[in-house]
């Protein structure tokens, strides 16, 4: 699997070019977008209107915008007419606010059917900005596999035949890298996007967005990693976008108002730099400092989200994951992120697969990555989890959904519903190692039981019932998905609010929604119905508003000032709200206020739910959720915290004496059941929809996002 | 018994809030204790002895994975 840079060098063969003047940012916009049409090999600049910018704002609003007009109803995932349109924001590029290069990332998705979106880090989003584009569009599909390149520095585009024969993103990431830059010092100003054989292969592909780490040396990876992006990429035979930009100034956003901008971020650098070591420990450890605490909270989903924590999970904790990363080294995925989360683990030697034997630098794990590839399996592992997330980087698949389906396929097999005859004699029982490492090399290369396995849950379900006679209603019960997308890693069923925040996620069960556990289930700050409802309003709106402006979530909330904990609204921290205002004005010259900063997000909210409507879901019936994520489906389950669930029962009333197990697990479900429909009627109503799910026309209205074309899909559900 | 967000627990005689947070195994670092309303730092949680029959408020400072 080895490709050398002179071979990239001389097979580049032209297909389609444009030269261009790149735009001048002005306040956060280039004013340009960038379409590219493969099947035609054909590239256009096209304006960015001034309702794209008012109402749409950018980022993921951009993306669902063009992403609208390029789709019918009928458009599925894999035709010609879906678009990946990848844009940061205006506020996308600053270096003096940490956590601000995010791109996001929307196309139409091979599991869901509907729109999904993905917020990635990385260098791309940036630096296509400052070559002159607010977005990229790419629609159409290529005959053979070919790579885009922007050259922002010398305002040139071209779509490229490249000779690239692995399937290995790392590799192509590298290489690219190498190839591109002009000399040691230009790698920085190089970003790729590229995926691997994993998306060719499956429908979970994802996209990996680079940046080069001078200090190690290396390519770095962020991941795209939600609802099968990747997938669409190779279905469109793309096989790497490269952007080229080396004029980074940290005033490149041409600012109004660059006093406001810097004050804001002097204010948090110092926070973070003060308290962190005190509270989440990200510059030690990234988001991994949550396996202990999931773990104690009995909210780490293990063995297919059965239950919320094992004696084991002390192997993968928090200390653990610390003793394996690179300590000491600035790990930013984005200039200027003073929070620099994105750990590493340098020199590790891989065990398996194609790689074996090899050296590498692993990006992570994440929590996200630890809990779906280790407790979620039942493999309490750090080595194993590093090098299981290493594969499905440089596979090019999704590490959630990877974890969530093959946790769900550990079940099914230790059920009985699979047996080694149907896995090609893998023994996929929870806790086997090499069966489970096994498994993913063959979803990353196509082969054997993964060609099944890489149709994610949704999908796999029908599969098992249909051929293998399994009782759809119990994989439906213990299958962890919803929408059609797989669960992200948190044990819901405790949680009625989180509950809401995973069931009624636009995109499917992603947390970067609502992360309402603490609140509601520890806190028990939001008894009522109505209180959950407001909760399940103001934080999905405004965790979206990061998705129009090319901003990452932790800054936010994983760094408290002080005296945070004498406010009302703590959990909103309000100080961050207020330098989210404030670099929003000081980069666009407008005068929002944290009101207006919610508003900007209902638009685009209400938007995407009405487009999942056009698509043909969206409504109340897709917001159905597995009873796994509300309550134990089966007696062990049950048993295993009876002290727990027996005492919800008396509470509400059930004389459980002489109950079976059984019987008390039917009370339970009906009565979570009840509440989970309960709690749906109180955020629809806060939420301005109906009944049903759909927004009403005077919510659109009150948006301003009543257009006939929206107004039109919205009237057949009224 | 106390009341914790809300919940009875039961109390222990010379119950510090360090002892409570343990017993219920609240291990997360970003914990606002108070007690009966009176905000209690992180530096008194070994030696605050809680009274029985308090109010604490054991609040979670965090809105999000
Ligand atoms: S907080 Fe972490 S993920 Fe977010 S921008 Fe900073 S380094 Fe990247």
């Amino acid at each position: 699997m080895t490709i050398s840079v002179e071979d990239v060098r001389t097979s580049r063969k032209v297909l389609a070019e444009m030269d261009y003047t790149p735009a001048k940012i002005d306040k956060g916009y280039a004013g340009q977008s960038l379409y590219v049409n493969l099947s035609e090999a054909r590239i256009e600049p096209k304006t960015v209107t001034q309702e794209m910018k008012d109402i749409f704002t950018g980022g993921k609003g951009f993306g669902l915008r063009y992403l609208w007009q390029a789709v019918t109803p009928d458009t599925k995932w894999n035709d010609p007419e879906n678009e990946i349109v990848i844009s940061a924001g205006p506020i996308g590029g600053i270096t003096q606010y940490p956590g601000s290069g995010k791109s996001l990332v929307v196309t139409l998705s091979p599991t869901t059917g509907s729109v999904i979106d993905s917020n990635v880090g990385g260098y791309f989003g940036p630096y296509l900005k400052f070559s002159g584009w607010d977005a990229l569009e790419l629609q159409g599909k290529s005959d053979k596999d070919v790579v885009l390149y922007i050259d922002g520095d010398k305002g040139k585009v071209t779509l490229e035949e490249i000779e690239l024969e692995t399937g290995a993103s790392h590799l192509i990431s590298e290489v690219l890298t190498e190839a591109f830059a002009e000399s040691e010092e230009d790698k920085q100003h190089i970003s790729v996007v590229s995926t691997g054989s994993g998306a060719d292969n499956t429908l979970i592909g994802m996209l990996n967005f680079s940046w080069y780490d001078p200090r190690r040396q290396v390519v770095r990876m962020k991941q795209a990693g939600r609802g099968g992006i990747g997938t669409v990429f190779r279905d469109k035979k793309l096989k790497a976008l490269v952007v080229r930009f080396s004029g980074l100034t940290g005033k490149n956003n041409n600012p109004a108002d660059f006093g406001k901008i810097q004050r804001a971020g002097v204010k948090i650098h110092r926070e973070i730099n003060k308290f962190d070591d005190v509270q989440c420990r990200m510059r030690q450890v990234g988001t991994a400092n949550l396996m202990t605490v999931m773990n104690d909270y009995d909210l780490l989903p293990v063995m297919n989200f059965k239950y919320g924590s094992h004696p084991e999970g002390k192997k993968i904790s928090t200390e653990v994951f610390i003793s394996k990363f690179t300590q000491n080294v600035y790990d930013g995925c984005w200039y200027g992120c003073s929070m620099s989360c994105c750990k590493a683990v340098d020199g590790f030697e891989l065990k398996t697969g194609p790689f074996k034997g090899e050296k590498v630098v692993v990006d992570g794990p994440e929590y996200e990555n630890a809990a779906a590839l280790g407790s979620n399996w039942g493999i309490f592992d750090p080595d194993f989890i590093i090098e299981a997330n290493f594969y499905c980087d440089t596979y090019g698949i999704d590490t959630i959904s990877t974890g969530t389906m093959v946790a769900f396929i550990m079940e099914c097999y230790e059920k009985g519903i699979l047996n080694k005859e149907i896995t090609g004699g893998l023994e996929l029982n929870f806790g086997n190692k090499e069966a489970a490492m096994e498994l993913l090399h063959q979803l990353g290369q196509g082969k054997g039981f993964g060609k099944i396995a890489g149709l994610a849950i949704r999908r796999m379900k029908k599969v098992f019932a249909e051929e293998y006679g399994a009782d759809s209603n119990f994989l439906q019960d213990i299958g962890m998905e919803a929408k059609g997308l797989e669960y992200s890693e948190y044990l819901s069923k405790e949680s009625l609010a989180q509950q809401g925040g995973f069931g009624l996620a636009n995109k499917g069960p992603q947390h970067d929604e609502a992360w309402l556990i603490f609140m509601d289930m520890v806190n028990n700050q939001i008894p009522t119905f109505e209180d959950k409802a407001e909760a399940l309003h103001y934080f999905p709106m405004f965790r979206t508003w990061f998705g129009l402006q090319g901003l990452c979530k932790l800054p936010w909330n994983d760094i408290e000032p002080e005296g945070n904990k004498q406010l009302e609204e703590a959990n909103k921290v309000p100080e961050h709200v207020q330098n989210y205002v404030d670099i929003y004005n000081g980069v666009t010259g407008k005068n929002i206020d944290k009101e207006e900063l919610i508003r900007q997000s209902e638009r685009v909210y209400n938007f995407q739910r009405v487009f999942n409507l056009r698509l043909g879901f969206g409504r109340r019936e897709h917001d159905r959720v597995p009873y796994r994520s509300q309550g134990p489906v089966t007696a062990e389950e049950y048993e295993s915290r009876q002290e727990r669930y027996d005492g919800q029962l008396k509470e509400l009333g059930f004389d459980i004496e002489g109950m079976s197990t059984e019987d008390k697990m039917k009370v339970m479900r009906k009565h979570r059941e009840d509440m989970y429909e309960k709690l749906i009627d109180a955020v629809y109503l806060r939420r301005g929809w109906t009944n049903d799910g759909v927004p009403k026309l005077e919510t659109l209205k009150a948006l301003g996002i009543d257009f006939p074309e929206v107004v039109d899909v919205v009237k057949k559900h009224l | 018994m106390i009341l914790v967000n809300g919940k009875e627990v039961g109390y222990e005689d010379g119950m510090t809030v360090k002892r409570l947070l343990e017993k219920l195994n609240y291990t997360f670092p970003m914990i606002i204790v108070r007690v009966n309303g009176k905000l209690v730092s992180k530096e008194e949680w070994e030696t605050f002895v809680i009274p029985p029959d308090a109010k604490v408020q054991a609040l979670h400072q965090i809105a999000g994975g």
